[in-house]
């Protein structure tokens, strides 16, 4: 086993399922975030008006309106009622991700997501420690300090300094010094702390991750019985204390990843070379049998340490 | 049964330690967060918001920053702030007259493509547009004032002769021509900066400022004599007594100098 996780990442699924098997919802995650930064950019740069505005509020096609929620509630809570345009907006992008998982935001439509992947990609080349990693609830203790700070303030606090809308609103409007806050971002989470920005502190995706908590499209930990510790998942998932409920779960336990904290990447699917995971909704909890008579080992607390 | 009797609980210590670390840190990274938020409201003067915008305060509660505004101005007026560069919250609509002013539009597409009322949507006659107020600030370098006709922030004023009239004066330097002095009536001047803009001076000498720079305000309790005079149709005072009025020269009742106002007697800006 020990010769298996000293593989390098990934490394058997490309064997077993090509490259490409291998980086499947990878590379469909890249193409989605380049697609709905295109939508905005089509306009600004050729004149192709699809998708007017940014992430914090967009039209598209001149009728949709979508506005982010988070951004909505600041605004309540600072002391403002939006007009009827926002707040349909608001819904519709609510709704969405409270049934496809609010973190899918996180992983396949913010543009923030390539930064720290590509910084993670660099703090795994150079085989840094993980560094300052704080509690995961903390996002949701800046979220609240987000929401007090809005309402006593009267201003739309996060907006101040969201890298999420000023990155996006950079590239659609113009960057001015927000290249140095991204920046920021990026030596922050190779040098400082492993997954440390979206893993630990946004409080963007802790919203949206509370929003997603009951959604329906799931990741589930189906075919368990195959698992082969070789550890990859755990290596790849950006929050991979997700996984073990589901994958190291006793018997009659679901195999779903049911933490609001799953950003539904794909990556544990993409990276794993017995196909333990799969895509599914939240009510299907089955279980795979392993077809093998002998019983698969007891898993991890069955083994002497 | 006292507290050192209770077996504490090692959960309920590390529950709470880990509590007031997160309450702690919130506290510190907070009031960061709630001096940006009080930085954000210093807008400059230059920079004029949009036509229908609340009043700043109000405005950062409810602008969530999407640039559906500056898409549908057709004049390329406005523009988003950018981080670091124009002083103003970042990635909020403003303009600055001496670069773009405001066109005035009819149908005021900005203030329709807000879809969160940071823009007033009640707003339905740009000339009632409040966005700032033109002064002219310097009395010194305007030609008009130096006794020219230029008149071009007079011509271009999109509410011509209500927002700004020429009033005429007398020209003291030649001693036999007029003035034509450009004056902005508030009430009316809509901040459009069209005056700014087209200024020729190098420096504009009429400058949009934000209300607050641009105006005074008269006390609650004041009240103009002759406007009340002038609503009663009478005097407000009853039965005031008329006195005679102590005219200077001959034949009047002036009785500090009898026939003549005193020779060594200067009347404020009346002197050679």
């Amino acid at each position: 086993m020990s010769a298996r996780t000293h593989m390098p990442i990934g490394q058997e699924a490309v064997d077993s399922k090509g490259w490409v098997g291998a980086h499947r919802y990878l590379l469909m995650r890249r193409a989605s975030q380049v697609f709905f930064l295109a939508l905005f950019l089509l306009g600004p740069w050729f004149g192709i008006w699809i998708v007017e505005g940014t992430l914090a509020g967009s039209l598209t096609l001149g009728v949709l309106p979508l506005t982010d929620p988070f951004i909505l509630l600041q605004s309540f809570v600072a002391g403002h009622w939006p007009e009827m345009t926002a707040l349909i907006g608001g819904l519709i992008v609510l709704v969405t991700y409270a049934l496809i998982g609010g973190r899918v935001y996180c992983s396949w439509v913010c543009p923030i997501n390539p930064v720290t992947d590509a910084a993670n990609w660099v703090h795994r080349k150079l085989d840094l420690p993980k560094g300052w990693q704080p509690k995961r609830g903390t996002r949701l203790w800046i979220l609240a300090a987000i929401l007090l700070v809005s309402g006593l303030s009267g201003v739309i606090a996060w907006e101040l300094i969201n890298p999420i809308t000023m990155l996006h609103r950079g590239l659609v409007f113009g960057m001015g010094f927000v290249w140095a806050m991204i920046a920021s971002i990026f030596v922050f989470d190779v040098v400082v702390s492993r997954h440390g920005w979206c893993g630990h502190l946004c409080p963007v995706g802790a919203f949206y991750g509370l929003i997603g908590s009951k959604s329906l499209l799931r990741v589930s930990a189906t075919n368990r019985a195959a698992c082969d510790d070789c550890m990859d998942c755990y290596a790849v998932c950006p929050e991979n204390q997700v996984i073990s409920p589901a994958l190291k779960g006793k018997p009659g336990t679901t195999p779903l990843i049911l933490s609001p904290d799953c950003t539904n990447c794909g990556r544990c699917i993409d990276v794993c070379a017995v196909d333990v995971f799969n895509f599914t909704h939240r009510f299907d909890d089955h279980v795979v049998q392993p077809s093998d008579p002998v019983a698969a080992p007891e898993p991890r607390a069955a083994r002497p340490i | 049964m006292s507290l050192a009797d209770k077996p504490l609980s090692p959960q309920r210590r590390r529950f709470l330690q880990d509590s007031a670390r997160a309450a702690g840190g919130c506290v510190v990274a907070g009031t960061v967060l709630a001096y940006l938020a009080r930085d954000a409201r210093a807008l400059p003067a230059e920079a004029l918001r949009p036509p229908g915008a609340l009043p700043e305060k109000e405005f950062l509660s409810a602008c969530i920053r999407c640039g559906l505004c500056v898409r549908d101005c057709p004049y390329d007026t406005l523009k988003l702030a950018e981080l670091g560069s124009d002083g103003v919250a970042t990635g909020t609509p403003f303009f600055t007259a001496r670069d773009i002013p405001c066109e005035m539009c009819d149908d005021i597409p900005c203030v329709a493509a807000c879809p969160t009322g940071a823009l007033d949507p009640g707003l339905d006659n740009i000339d009632d547009a409040e966005m700032g107020v033109a002064v002219l600030v310097d009395q010194e370098n305007c030609l008009n004032f130096l006794g020219l006709r230029c008149d071009v922030c007079y011509r271009v004023c999109p509410v011509i002769d209500e927002a700004i009239t020429l009033e005429t004066a007398h020209n003291t330097r030649s001693g036999h021509h007029a003035l034509f002095i450009p004056t902005v009536h508030a009430d009316r001047c809509t901040g459009c900066g069209m005056c700014e803009k087209s200024c020729v001076l190098p420096e504009a000498a009429i400058k949009v400022l934000p209300t607050r720079l641009a105006r005074g305000s008269s006390a609650e309790h004041y009240r103009r004599g002759w406007e009340e005079k002038a609503a009663k149709g009478a005097p407000v005072v009853e039965g005031i007594i008329d006195l005679p009025d102590r005219l200077p020269g001959p034949g009047t009742d002036n009785l500090v100098t009898p026939g003549g106002f005193a020779p060594g007697y200067d009347l404020p800006g009346a002197g050679q």
